[in-house]
């Protein structure tokens, strides 16, 4: 009996272990985050969120263009990918390494990526830094999660769905378009949103892609010329670049209130990506599951 | 004759569901009690009640006494000491992912045993206890998942033995295994009685006709009749349970 | 007619996604082709001794393609293992922690909120990570040990261990929730408390889930660039104590990139080291992939 009590005894510390662990994780992740928020919010000029080269409104520009350019690239071939997985690949060696090259790309170092584009978009081309060659870069390390949420979603599929299409004489692609597809849509999107999130804060990959620089000339609509907006061939500076940027490079007096501020943006942009996901994801379902 | 537990005005309410209804029983030592009844009658529950595994379930409410040699199992004692005194069998055999020592060894482990020797020699009576002895004395380091369904039930008898319990709880410990190895743990039981007190929930009729002394039949949350295995088996007092084990329903 | 176009759409879709499929092996392999090309020229061109390279701390590779300076690594090698390697320590245990918590300790709480909450700051950018590191931990490093900079191995190891503390939690996680309930029946059955019955049936049966949550940390901790290289100084040296401060091959290659002439030595260097990095990571899948295949093993061989 004298075991049992020393038993209860240390199991009643180690339950306030865990217990203290994960508050002590939840106070550090929720100071964190009113850290970021309200260090931006404190330092806060209005003139932060013109679009200027003192505020930061052009690399936010920059940001949610880069996001749209990389989603161009990565949702139709990640989405082809997982189909390719989930619906014609045959168990064999090649589809075997085609996972394994899925798994590599997902665990590549950004850097690595930012260099590999570097390399072929940049040097290759014979481009200065580039919108576009950024986007690639980054849609390198998004393509992964979009294939492997696409084929999980797929695989998950009931088989009566594709029975009861094929049964109707739909064709292979008749129901992958038409039945399957649709069916996975909440969940492939709940992937293409949280892909999303990860390029707003994505950096590494776009040193040497996207480039540190940003001249927009707002009244400049001609988009062949290098200060349009539009112009997806000319350098951008993101947010998360900016503020790698102001601690290196930082000759403004102002570059850490104007660091701080981005950080709380990035950080504000990132969470309603991120719960936005998972919402609508929900939501989704809901209906889905609803409309049986 | 002193019964091992006794059970007086039992309710138990999982959520809104009200699953036993003042259940008041007593049960003998060294007899097999058998509890039978149709799926959902409370029988494995109330198997529950008495070394207290309902406690790891959420939203349960326990009323009424459950005595253990006169002492009130959820009022006079703590739950890890009474599982110590009251084993378990389970359903499916679920021996743990170590070795076939190991998994006798833990329960006295648990008790703060250390000493080889007297490890040895209670994993070793454990498993005679168990009549699984022969089958894998020479195989003792290896891991217990590599045994048959039947060997893996008995080893978890003996995991149940070697942690020095006077009543064993079994909870339908044949409904996954072959008529052979049925057979053998039915032997078993009518073996260990001797020195333990068992208490068995099986759905197989013939099975409680066969081994325990003493059968209790559920419906719906109420202890409908309790008597001597024989005398219920061959005139039952109530209509229902003559309707249940004459195989009207359930 | 219909039924023809039909069978040509059919095709048509079939062979596209396909190619798609096909597309991403092609690119993983030019991926790899490319940092091989690229980062062997050290070796090759410029005439480099790989032991060189891994061992030596004598850095300073001519920015030019004539090359004759050398190119030892061994400093920012160091740099990365010893930061990832604190990170790992820092974090390990805190990550068990609070997985258990998740999993075993409150199931409802760590669904509803502790799981969603780790899951979102699975997504901070590395860069506020480091931002924040830089104008807090650095500054307060400095003043609580009393050091001229407060840049350190510490300050990169806490950065890293916070950041790979939600990956390796919610593998964990999985692992633990994985175990079969049956082996918790079992032992509680037998009269164990429920840290024993976490320390001794459900760790040990979920140990290769923990074990690949931890190299997938260690492989997210190596990678990370921007972050470490805010915090850890930037100094060509090794360093003498966690609180001293150093480089490391990410650091390297992102601030030294930019600047260097392509095919040069220096820049040749810099690609071995994304080449060493490469390596590293596939060697992470390697290790991954045994160990799950060694669990499924295990489970039906003796131990």
């Amino acid at each position: 009996m004298k075991a049992n009590e020393k038993a209860k005894r240390v199991d009643r510390v180690m339950t306030w272990i865990f217990v203290a662990v994960a508050g002590f994780f939840i106070l550090l992740l929720i100071a964190f985050a009113l850290l970021v928020i309200g260090r931006g919010i404190a330092g806060f000029e209005p003139y932060m969120l013109s679009f200027t080269r003192d505020g930061i409104g052009n690399q936010l520009f920059n940001t949610v263009y880069l996001v749209v350019l990389a989603l161009l690239f990565s949702v139709p071939l990640g989405i082809a990918t997982g189909v390719y997985l989930a619906e014609y690949a045959k168990p064999g060696k090649v589809t075997h390494f085609l996972s394994i090259c899925i798994e590599t790309l997902s665990s590549l170092p950004s850097i690595v990526v930012g260099l590999f584009g570097y390399l072929v978009f940049i040097v290759m081309v014979g481009a200065q830094w580039n919108l576009v060659s950024g986007a690639l870069a980054v849609s390198i390390l998004n393509l992964p999660l979009i294939a492997t949420t696409t084929k999980d979603a797929m695989e998950s599929m009931p088989k009566g769905y594709r029975m009861g299409s094929m049964g109707l004489g739909a064709t292979h692609w008749q129901t992958i378009r038409r039945v399957l597809l649709p069916a996975c849509m909440p969940r492939i999107l709940t992937g293409i949103i949280l892909a999303a999130g990860r390029v707003f804060g994505e950096a590494a990959a776009l040193l040497y892609t996207a480039g540190m620089s940003t001249d927009i000339n707002w009244s400049n609509w001609d988009i062949t010329s290098p200060t349009c907006p539009l112009n997806p061939f000319r350098p951008g500076e993101t947010l998360a670049l900016h503020i790698w940027a102001s601690r290196t490079e930082a000759i403004r007096p102002d570059a850490a209130q104007i660091a701080n501020f981005s950080s709380a943006v990035l950080l504000i942009l990132v969470f309603a990506f991120s719960i936005g996901a998972r919402v609508l994801g929900r939501r989704m379902e809901r209906k889905l599951a609803g409309g049986k | 004759m002193e019964s091992k537990f006794e059970v007086s005005k039992l309710n138990l309410h999982y959520g809104q569901f009200h699953a036993l209804k003042d259940v008041s029983l007593s049960i003998l030592p060294h007899e097999v009690t058998a509890l039978i009844g149709p799926s959902g009658c409370g029988k494995s529950t109330f198997l529950k009640t008495l070394n207290r595994m309902n406690d790891l379930e959420e939203g349960v409410v326990i009323d009424g006494d459950v005595l253990l040699d006169g002492k009130d199992v959820y009022k006079e004692m703590d739950a890890i000491s009474l599982r110590q005194r009251v084993g378990m069998v389970f359903q499916q055999p679920n021996p743990f992912p170590k070795s076939i020592y190991e998994n006798v060894a833990y329960g006295p482990k648990l008790q703060g045993i250390r000493s080889k020797v007297k490890l040895d020699e209670i994993v070793e009576n454990a498993l005679r206890g168990a009549a699984i002895w022969d089958e894998v004395k020479d195989r003792l380091k290896k891991s217990a998942l590599g045994l048959s369904g039947g060997q893996q039930q008995r080893l978890c008898i003996a995991r149940a033995l070697a942690a020095g319990p006077d009543v064993l709880l079994m909870d339908e410990p044949t409904s996954a295994l072959d008529p052979i190895s049925t057979s053998k743990i039915e032997e078993l039981c009518t073996e260990l009685k001797k020195d333990y007190t068992i208490v068995m929930v099986t759905h197989n009729m013939q099975q409680a006709a066969r081994i325990s002394d003493r059968t209790a039949f559920f419906l719906l949350g109420e202890v409908i009749e309790y008597s001597d295995t024989d005398q219920m088996f061959s005139m039952p007092k109530d209509k229902r349970t003559e309707d249940y084990i004459t195989g009207r329903f359930g | 007619m219909k039924e023809k176009s039909l069978f040509w759409k059919e095709h048509f879709w079939h062979g596209l996604i396909s190619c798609c499929g096909l597309f991403v092996i092609v690119l993983t392999l030019a991926i790899g082709a490319f940092l091989v090309y690229k980062g062997s020229g050290t070796f090759t061109t410029y005439g480099h001794s790989i032991f060189e390279f891994l061992f030596s701390s004598d850095w300073s590779p001519v920015d030019s393609s004539k090359g004759g300076g050398s190119v030892g690594a061994a400093i920012f090698i160091v740099g990365s293992v010893s930061t990832c390697g604190l990170a790992l320590l820092i974090a390990t245990p805190f990550s068990l922690a609070a997985a258990i918590f998740m999993s075993e300790i409150s199931p409802k709480l760590g669904t509803r909120f502790f799981r969603p909450a780790v899951e979102l700051f699975v997504g901070i950018p590395s860069v506020i990570y480091g931002w924040v590191g830089l104008t807090t931990l650095v500054p307060a490093i400095r003043d609580l040990f009393d050091l001229n900079v407060g840049y350190s191995v510490l300050a990169a190891g806490i950065v890293l261990a916070i950041m790979i503390f939600p990956t390796i939690t919610s593998v964990v996680t999985d692992a633990i929730k994985s175990v079969p309930n049956d082996y918790r029946k079992a032992a509680y059955g037998l009269g164990a408390t429920r840290w024993q019955v976490i320390y001794q049936i459900v760790m040990p049966a979920a140990k290769p889930g923990v074990f690949t949550g931890i190299i997938m940390g260690l492989a997210r901790a190596f990678g990370e660039a921007l972050a470490v290289a805010m915090v850890i100084g930037r100094m060509r040296a090794f360093p003498t104590s966690i609180l001293s401060p150093t480089t490391n091959l990410t650091a390297a290659i992102a601030s030294d990139m930019g600047g260097s002439m392509d095919g040069g030595e220096y820049n040749t260097a810099l690609w071995t080291m994304a080449l060493l990095l490469f390596l590293i990571s596939l060697l992470f899948i390697f290790i991954i992939h045994r160990i799950v295949g060694k669990g499924g093993v295990e489970k039906n061989e003796s131990k």
